[in-house]
């Protein structure tokens, strides 16, 4: 017999069902526990830094949009820098700013629209640089474990065009469905799809 | 420490996006196949949490919401660690639950089962874990409520549990079940699991050494996030 590994079994992921926000936004769920809740703002007042609104929706394979869907952002400041001890760079990392938040989309609409930061590039693998992006996380009832995906700016174009991981996207005209649209002056909007024929490239982080 | 990667997911552990049993899983499972990335520092990096960002009563869930009185319900401690893969632990990460009360209800306003508000009841917790990444919660074991899946579907009790790690790419949210329940195995969500041993470590044990005589029951609920790989040797990461 061969010997046995040391590792344990990374714990399986279930659906976070209808009434995530119970947990994750409790004032959604229409009650009032936390004297603060976490992640409702990704760069509060007074931090530093270009600002920019994304609205969207996510929608099922049918074109109904997902109305309980939750997203969560994680991303780097307009330098960036993401503020997390592993980043080279945390020390310079702007004040105030986490990184990350929380989304949800309007229970009668399915809409969604939340204020950033504009993240800046950062550094990729063996030295190659990644456009600036936001890494979003997608759960919902029906999702039996997180969606990752990353949404890019349109205005990078050039950076897209050197970006490993938009260059990984075999089929080409999917890349597409990672890049927002601008809608105005630091206004984009970003759809997303589970399904269907303009499906998002999701992402096996 | 240089950075390094976390271990890749072991997806025969996990469930697919598409399980027909559970139907809801049908119009929202992406079809295609996910696109493999190796980790970048977009990946190995997450959000961090402090003591700052909670406070006292988050993780007591028979009191976080108390108006007057206690809730109604079996009373019990949940406890645990949340580990990596190399068994060590995850120290100062946060630890969400939310659950239905005793009779299977959801404090939220899409939820209308006639099963019965409590007043005391709120039903979300959150904590911190310590430095040998145990966690614990005080709550009221929820009741089974009925679903539309099937027509005669019953989640068994469950508490749904959330928790960060180090990285993005820890990100889990999953459910406790509890030891002894009948429903488990009839539960479509439960068996969009394809391991039954993966299944096994979703269910919380009775631990009696841990109750609290005269006051409450214990349950014992280990986490497990992916691991991360040594930097002993060779890391491209940094593109050395």
């Amino acid at each position: 017999m061969v010997q046995d590994l040391p590792y344990l079994r990374e714990t399986a992921s279930q659906t976070a069902g209808p009434y995530v926000h119970i947990g994750l936004a409790p004032g959604a769920a229409g009650f009032h526990t936390f004297e603060t809740e976490l992640g409702q703002a990704l760069a509060p007042a007074g931090v530093a830094g270009p600002r920019v609104t994304i609205e969207g929706c996510v929608y099922d394979g049918l074109g109904a949009p997902v109305k309980d869907i939750l997203i969560e952002v994680w991303q780097a400041d307009p330098q960036g820098i993401y503020p997390h001890p592993e980043d080279p760079r945390f020390a310079q990392c702007t004040a105030g700013f986490r990184g990350w938040g929380r989304v949800i989309s309007d229970f009668d609409s399915g809409q969604f629209c939340f204020e950033t930061l504009r993240p800046g590039a950062v550094a990729g693998r063996a030295g190659r640089m990644q456009a600036p992006h936001l890494n979003l996380w997608l759960v919902s009832r029906g999702i039996n474990i997180g969606l990752n995906t990353r949404m890019y700016f349109p205005e990078d174009q050039d950076a897209h065009a050197t970006d490993p991981v938009l260059a990984s996207i075999e089929q080409r005209a999917r890349a597409a469905t990672l890049i927002a649209v601008a809608t105005g002056p630091d206004s984009y909007r970003f759809d997303i799809h589970l399904q269907g024929a303009a499906e998002t490239v999701f992402i096996d982080i | 420490m240089k950075p390094a990667e976390f271990y890749m997911r072991d997806r025969s552990l996990q469930p697919p996006a598409l399980h027909p049993g559970y139907k809801t899983s049908l119009p929202r499972s992406p079809r295609h196949a996910l696109l493999t990335l190796q980790q970048t520092v977009s990946e190995i990096t997450g959000p961090t949490f402090g003591h700052g960002d909670i406070d006292a009563l988050d993780n007591d869930l028979t009191l976080n919401f108390a108006h007057g009185g206690l809730p109604v319900g079996e009373r019990i401690l949940l406890s645990g660690r949340v580990l990596d893969e190399n068994n060590r632990p995850v120290p100062n990460t946060l630890v969400e639950i939310w659950q239905a009360n005793a009779s299977g209800r959801y404090r939220h306003k899409k939820d209308a089962y006639l099963g019965a508000l409590d007043p005391n009841f709120g039903g979300c917790g959150r904590t911190l874990t310590d430095a040998e990444g145990r966690y614990v919660f005080r709550t009221i074991k929820p009741g089974p409520y009925p679903w539309l899946n099937y027509v005669n579907s019953w989640r068994p009790a469950h508490i749904h549990v959330s928790v960060f790690g180090t990285s993005f790419s820890q990100r889990l949210i999953t459910q406790l079940y509890f030891e002894g329940d009948p429903l488990i195995p009839k539960c479509p969500i439960v068996q969009t699991i394809p391991d039954p041993d993966a299944i096994q470590q979703l269910i919380a044990a009775l631990d009696l050494n841990s109750a609290v005589p005269m006051d409450c029951l214990a349950y014992k609920f280990d986490i497990v996030l992916r691991g991360r790989r040594s930097t002993l040797f060779e890391n491209r990461l940094e593109g050395n």
